[in-house]
């Protein structure tokens, strides 16, 4: 229960309408994209402005209530369940695209904008925004922001972080700072841009965002490798990369997963493979054909089973809409869908996939695979049912040993997902503990109160790494 | 996964003792396989239509699942919002088929309804007028015909105009007076007293089906229904019009009715049993809708189970029935239509494209008419706000949604906007009289449309 002085006060910063803490709108605020979480908060606010995003928090911070800010809850690391209560913030009404600055290539945009809406305006205008999360047509910019989205063109195009240039944000004490700006180069300080992105929420609500945007690819090509050996389509990805082209998307799916899209979308995929590679390049016409073609030949070396090249846009996209769709179809089997996105250095894939197969075998789980394998991250997505308690023990022990295994290989616990509430035990075995020591200390200084997102990063204790029967 | 509290972690159905007694039947009635199915991907948010307007999670599809859900746990009780924002839904079910876990929400929305009317506490009129409608007379043939008749006496009689001039319609509310305007001119005659039971194929019959020829369809729309039989006989389809059928039952089902649902489909089922045909034509999306599903209607009842599976499977919607089946050159003659050329848009029935997946097919009929240009209207895939009764029950909200609609319709700047069903006939005739400022825009049944279009049809399907 919020204080009832408090709840005046927040009503008064952004009117009756747009705050709640009736029942139904805390039970609808009380869990995002995660499964198996939920907790609910003591109240809903929808801020229509900078000004009243700082007015909330100082409020918020003068009787020490937690809040948890997000666009539409989508993400898959529990980053914006409140699970210390407080008031959750959603920044649906903050949706507005302020500017686009043709001269300078840039866009100035408000948090809750849906970050597919974003796209298809720039695109209008004959511009490109490479990230392109999965859940793009409903997730928002500053969702994407706040956790560092990645998606399939991150291989040749970057994330998140390298297309925010600017940020302004609100910090626990209600003070609004400004971050970067339309500058390509700034070295004036600490790179606080590059610091929110990403922290999810735990050290500042971001109220608005200037993004580089670039000129798009003059053609595309898309094709489709498909490999009865799991291990010769694993080795495809190390083999492109070493051959030094850089496609703009490079994509796995295993078989249990091109079973399931196949039925979700109706594609027609050979489901007697083990493995599909989905690869696509851009760029100006000739190079594209060079790459496809000395693509071409090393699916054959690696003895690919079939290549087919995507003849038109049409046929092309639809490939693409079939490997967007793999979550999700994934979630037909089971009423459960757990996906991780455990990452390694790209030469690894053929290794990473070996072991999360054996993990999986080991403690009888059904794990499907697909992913990102151009930058080295895979999805292992465990197939299960939050009702059945015992056999979710196994599956959350074979994820412990899927991140442990990432991390022998050189990797990372989380590629794009995010720390949130769900690996925030296993963080120190990536950063070590002098990295979560420097870490404390910025959500120190930015946040003193812990007031921002609490319970998120940082875990009350870690994780031991020797996987034991925990009972 | 992870470490989480233990008190985040997800509960079986629990057997919870509902100190309420609506949580008590909702916890009963709700298919928790289904609400456990929600991952909670948010993936139904975009394609929401009160999530759209609102921008607020409960009015979206995962959040009214997380209500339900929250009931059903015994985290939540159901309150008075929790009612009205289970029948602020529009039905539409636009959330369906972008469900990757393929949830089935519809189902879901109707089993809330459902126990929420078995304990309602209707207002004495309300109480009356559900029970008059529902029970009264969308069940009763005969009845309805006598209320075609009644309209049509009050629309032609010159009482209409005594009502509209005396001031007496003030006292009605708003959403009712303004359906009162747009109401298609009523008939005592249905599609049977017009053609008979039986209508021939024109040549070689491909096959043989039956029309489902609606409650409101054959009182409001009785000129469509006969349409629909001669455009099927042109097509080659010997039609049959079974005497006993009745109403579909899905105005009931989604006003949480379901009991007298089912008894209307097993009548159904019961006046289709002998007739000799392949398919069952629908012409009205909202029914056909229902009609697919009354396998799930029916799947507790051992008696019925087996007969509404192959009812079901046997439902089709005419356009695709004409576009996969049938023969049908003549609208295509250039020289029918060649004085007439015009533009023509399309709404889509919600419970067409949603629930009888059908989109293409209306499309490619209209395409194929000679001398029209079709323009496809800027998400025509969302819901009109007409949804059943939706716009007479939650009128401002239908308003809000209409408005946008008809921004839309205006773009394409075509002189016919067709549709599948007849709700959304009506919504989109009143989207013409509020926002078309004077727009010549006339709004049609693709059936209709089409048999006018087809060399030598026209005026004779006028009775």
């Amino acid at each position: 229960m919020l204080d009832a002085t408090l709840t005046m006060k927040l009503r008064q910063i952004v009117g009756e309408k747009h705050f709640r803490d009736d029942k139904e709108a805390r039970v609808a605020h009380s869990y995002d994209g995660t499964p198996m979480l939920q907790s609910l908060p003591d109240g809903v606010i929808y801020p229509g402005s900078t000004d009243e995003v700082s007015a909330i928090m100082k409020a918020l911070s003068e009787y020490g209530v937690p809040v948890v800010s997000r666009g539409s809850g989508s993400n898959l690391c529990g980053g914006t369940v409140p699970v210390e209560g407080g008031v959750v913030m959603v920044m649906h009404r903050m949706n507005r695209l302020l500017e686009v600055d043709l001269e300078n290539l840039t866009a100035t945009v408000q948090p809750g904008m849906i970050t597919a809406a974003f796209t298809a305006h720039v695109e209008a205008l004959g511009l490109f925004y490479p990230p392109d999360p999965s859940s793009m047509k409903i997730s928002t910019i500053g969702g994407n922001i706040a956790e560092c989205s990645g998606g399939l063109r991150g291989l040749k195009y970057g994330t998140t972080k390298d297309y925010v240039i600017g940020l302004e944000a609100v910090l626990a004490s209600g003070e609004v700072i400004r971050t970067g700006g339309k500058l390509m180069k700034d070295v004036a300080g600490y790179d606080l841009t590059k610091l929110l992105v990403g922290s999810e929420g735990t050290l500042a609500v971001i109220t608005e965002a200037t993004l580089k945007l670039v000129p798009p690819p003059a053609s595309k090509k898309t094709m489709l490798a498909m490999f009865k050996d799991l291990y010769g389509a694993a080795r495809t990805v190390s083999r492109i990369i070493e051959m030094r082209i850089i496609p703009a998307t490079l994509e796995f799916m295993d078989n249990p997963t091109i079973r399931v899209v196949d039925d979700f979308a109706k594609l027609g995929l050979p489901l007697d493979m083990e493995a599909i590679l989905l690869i696509e390049q851009d760029g100006d016409p000739e190079t594209v054909e060079r790459d496809i073609e000395r693509i071409r030949e090393i699916c054959e070396a690696e003895k690919a089973d079939r290549i087919d090249v995507a003849e038109t846009r049409e046929q092309a996209e639809k490939l693409l809409t079939a490997r967007r769709s793999a979550f999700t179809a994934l979630a037909r089997l089971r009423p459960t869908t757990i996906l991780e996105d455990a990452t390694v250095p790209r030469s690894r894939i053929a290794d990473m996939v070996l072991r999360i197969n054996d993990i999986a075998q080991k403690y009888g789980v059904s794990i499907a695979t697909f992913g990102h394998a151009g930058d080295g991250n895979l999805h292992p997505t465990a197939t299960t049912d939050a009702r059945d308690k015992e056999e979710i023990h196994r599956v959350e022990q074979a994820f412990e040993e899927i991140f442990e295994a990432a991390i022998e290989l050189g990797g990372t616990i989380t590629g794009e997902h995010g720390v949130g509430l769900v690996k925030a035990p296993f963080l120190e075995w990536k950063v070590g503990p002098a990295g979560i020591a420097v870490m404390r200390g910025i959500k120190q200084v930015f946040d003193p109160q812990n007031l921002l997102n609490p319970g998120k990063m940082f875990a009350k204790e870690t994780r031991k790494r020797v996987v034991i029967d925990r009972g | 996964m992870a470490e989480t509290n233990a008190h985040t972690h997800i509960q079986n159905k629990p057997a919870i003792d509902h100190a309420n007694p609506l949580a008590r039947t909702l916890h009963a009635k709700l298919d928790y396989d289904q609400l456990t199915n929600c991952m909670r991907c948010g993936f139904c948010l975009p394609a929401c239509p009160t999530f759209r307007e609102t921008g607020v999670e409960p009015e979206s599809p995962r959040g009214r699942i997380a209500l339900m859900k929250a009931v059903a746990d015994g985290l939540m009780d159901p309150d008075q919002a929790f009612q009205d924002q289970m029948n602020h839904c529009l039905g539409c079910r636009a959330c369906e088929p972008v469900c990757p876990a393929d949830v089935k929400y519809g189902q879901l929305i109707e089993q809330a309804r459902d126990a929420i009317e078995d304990h309602a506490e209707h207002s004495a009129p309300v109480s009356g007028l559900r029970k008059l409608i529902f029970k009264g007379v969308f069940p009763h043939r005969s009845r309805l015909r006598l209320l075609g008749k009644s309209i049509a006496f009050y629309q032609k009689s010159g009482l209409r105009s005594l009502a509209r001039g005396s001031g007496v319609m003030k006292l009605l509310p708003k959403s009712v007076r303004e359906m009162e305007r747009i109401l298609p001119d009523a008939s005592g005659q249905g599609v049977i007293e017009r053609l008979g039971t039986v209508y021939p194929a024109k040549g070689e019959p491909i096959a043989r089906v039956a029309l489902f020829r609606g409650c409101v369809m054959d009182v409001l729309f009785a000129e469509t229904n006969v349409n629909t039989v001669k455009l099927l006989s042109e097509a080659g389809f010997e039609v049959v019009i079974p005497r006993e059928q009745a109403c579909c039952g899905a105005l009931h089902a989604h006003a949480g009715e379901m009991e007298q649902a089912r008894d209307l489909a097993r009548r159904n089922l019961e006046a289709f049993k002998d007739a000799g045909i392949s398919y069952i034509v629908s012409n009205a999306g909202g029914c056909g809708a229902l009609l697919v599903e009354y396998d799930h209607l029916l799947s507790e009842d051992p008696a019925y189970r087996e007969p509404a599976r192959e009812f079901s499977d046997r439902v089709i919607d005419v356009s695709r029935l004409l576009v996969e089946r049938g023969r049908l050159p003549s609208f295509a003659d250039e020289e029918a239509n060649a004085a007439n050329p015009v533009t023509i848009t399309y709404q889509d029935s919600c419970h067409l494209r949603n629930v009888m997946r059908s989109s293409d097919a209306p499309r490619q009929l209209m395409k194929q008419v000679a001398n029209v240009t079709f323009t496809e209207m800027c998400e025509a895939d969302r819901c009109c706000g007409s949804a059943g009764i939706y716009n007479i029950t939650q009128p401002e909200m239908a308003g809000q949604v209409l408005e946008h609609k008809m921004e839309n319709a205006r773009d394409t700047q075509a002189r016919y906007l067709l549709t599948s069903n007849p709700g959304c006939l009506l919504q989109m005739k009143l989207g013409v009289e509020k926002h078309g400022n004077g727009s010549p825009m006339e709004v049609k049944h693709v059936v209709d449309f089409l048999y006018e279009r087809i060399a030598g049809g026209g005026t004779s399907g006028k009775p």
